[in-house]
């Protein structure tokens, strides 16, 4: 694997924090070069320019930090590109500083663990939702889907993400821990089974609509600009 | 008023605006901020149909006649309900006014009402200048633009004690309808800028007010609707839902009709074009003409009848704003289902 290939895996680890999906599936990687010394320039763009910098800053940061552990890399650059607070997030970005440094006096969480957390437990939620309906729609009981263990789970996107946010978020993980948990790290009940469902689905509807404008909005923006391109041609 | 198949809507428009967002009203120095937001808004019009896009310059600035013909003789719209948005910082005269609102009003004073706004911000000035607009305009709601910039200040929250003195003011003007607007935002920074907790905080301590969620908190449906079953004045403002999804994307918006339906119920959902971002027609038809898929992942969500329809389109609206609804529109009193009322905390902020 080239260097390339090795950044744009790295890459792929990334997920928007807001919508719990790769970076690159949502297409907000729009060019990665590595130089032949081994530096590497990666251009993201975003759905508008006013998607939240605080979001902003941290995918431009966990990219930079995911190539970062790469080895034979050398200079990295990150780079928003069209975005209201682009230059202050790329500048703080590159100085490898947090994100009260991007904007001085307006914020005083530097890594925006709090938001991160909140959105982590989200997606965990959401995630669980898949699996445990697909068990369900199997003819599985509540009894026997709240009694799953982590090793029962399959070996599926959905289930390799929730292990990863659980461990992210100090849920335990080993092989006898319960399968489906609370926000909290909780187990679930089999008689709250439905009712966890019912927010679990509408958490998870909630991202999936989210992440569906975004996608609608990043290829109205791409369109608009392949146009203006041309004009300008 | 819309008919389709025997049946009369009538149609109250929650949530439109006349703006002005073209270059010559953009503020020296601003102009990148004046010309992102508007481009922003043109990028949503590109969820609708696509013979309903406009070019830029003219959703830039549209006219009068263009209004009338969309939003009345078009969009089937009885009323329709403007929502002031100032963005002075950004828009020399204002992005859309009040008083520029209030000229389409004095015009069509039976088929608009226009919406005032305050900033805790502006502190004493900003309630005098709310009391007059009160009474010069007989305001019945305000938009209020958590967001917006200020002097530096790039936000502010209702659980603000500025906020408190505001609110206490709309109650003694008997401004009841407190439309906060909770959808696609950039500031406060650190912080999650859609979150709805500080409308959870005022509608508790102001139960007399109504408080209109614009955009129903997207993208953060789910704060907003475990939010909506503890709080009976909570209402969800379906701008961008209807316009942003229902074309687009059609079994997300199935989805989160749905969810809508189960968690906030058909009485506290109130249709909105967001017109110039959508023009109402395809929305109020293809609204009429929707239902839900049959397939399983459906199932669960209460479903939608014309009754419903009448209320979402128009008959809530107007309950809110005292609107006179000839009893051809009507629906009766037990029609539907209401919504979910539980404990629906679920994930707590971390």
């Amino acid at each position: 694997m080239n260097t390339r290939a090795r950044v744009l895996e790295a890459l792929s680890e990334v997920h928007d924090p807001e919508l719990d999906e790769p970076i690159t599936s949502l297409g907000f990687v729009t060019s990665c070069e590595v130089s032949s010394g081994g530096d590497v320039e990666i251009l993201l763009r975003l759905p508008t320019p006013q998607c939240a910098p605080n979001f902003a800053y941290l995918m431009a940061a966990d990219a930079r930090n995911a190539v970062r552990r790469l080895p034979d890399v050398g200079r990295i650059e990150v780079r928003l590109e069209d975005h209201y607070t682009g230059e202050e997030i790329n500048a703080a970005v590159a100085r490898g500083e947090g994100f009260t440094r991007a904007f001085p006096g307006e914020t005083d969480d530097d890594h925006l663990g709090a938001l991160r957390e909140l959105f982590q437990r989200k997606a965990l939620v959401a995630r669980q939702a898949r699996l445990c309906e697909a068990l369900l729609a199997d003819g599985v009981t509540p009894e026997l889907v709240t009694a799953r263990r982590v090793a029962d789970l399959p070996d599926d996107a959905d289930a390799r993400r929730c292990l990863e946010l659980r461990s992210q978020l100090g849920i335990g993980c080993d092989p006898d821990s319960p399968a489906f948990v609370a926000p909290n790290g909780e187990p679930v009940a089999a008689h709250e089974l439905t009712l966890w469902l019912r927010k679990a689905r509408l958490v998870r509807t909630s991202l999936d609509v989210n992440g569906s404008i975004c996608r609608s909005l990043l290829q109205i923006r791409s369109r608009r600009g392949a146009e203006l391109e041309e004009v300008g041609t | 008023m819309y008919s389709h198949n025997g049946d009369n809507f009538f149609v109250v428009d929650g949530h439109l605006h006349f703006w002005d967002a073209s270059p010559a009203n953009w503020v020296s120095g601003q102009e990148q901020y004046a010309k992102g937001w508007i481009e922003c808004f043109h990028a949503y019009m590109g969820l609708g149909p696509e013979e309903t896009h406009w070019p830029i310059e003219k959703f830039q600035k549209y006219s009068e006649d263009d209004f009338v013909k969309d939003v009345f003789e078009d969009g089937h719209v009885d009323v329709g309900i403007f929502q002031s948005t100032y963005l002075k910082e950004w828009y020399t005269d204002g992005f859309n006014t009040l008083e520029k609102n209030a000229e389409l009003v004095e015009k069509y004073p039976d088929r608009l009402i226009a919406n005032g706004r305050w900033d805790p911000r502006e502190g004493e000035a900003g309630l005098k200048q709310l009391e007059d607009d009160a009474k010069r305009y007989n305001l019945q709601g305000v938009k209020l633009y958590t967001a917006e910039w200020y002097q530096g200040s790039r936000g502010w929250s209702l659980k603000d004690p500025e906020s408190q003195r505001f609110l206490e003011k709309c109650q003694e003007l008997g401004i009841k309808n407190i439309h906060v607007h909770k959808g696609p935002t950039i500031w406060p920074l650190d912080k999650d800028a859609f979150d709805v907790s500080d409308v959870d905080y005022v509608a508790t301590n102001f139960p007399e007010l109504n408080f209109i969620v614009e955009h129903v908190g997207l993208p953060r449906i789910e704060d907003f609707c475990f939010m909506a079953t503890q709080e009976p004045n909570v209402y969800a403002g379906l701008a961008v839902v209807i316009g942003g999804l229902m074309h687009a994307r059609p079994r997300f918006f199935a989805k989160v009709m749905g969810e809508l339906l189960f968690w906030v119920g058909e009485d506290k959902m109130l249709w909105a074009s967001d017109y110039a971002i959508w023009e109402p027609r395809w929305q109020v038809e293809g609204f009429v003409d929707w239902t839900s898929p049959e397939d399983v992942e459906y199932s669960d969500y209460p479903r939608l009848t014309t009754e419903g329809k009448r209320k979402i389109l128009g008959l809530n609206a107007a309950k809110l704003y005292g609107i006179d609804v000839p009893e051809e529109f009507q629906v009766p009193d037990e029609a539907g289902t209401s919504a979910a009322r539980e404990d629906a905390q679920l994930v707590d902020s971390a």
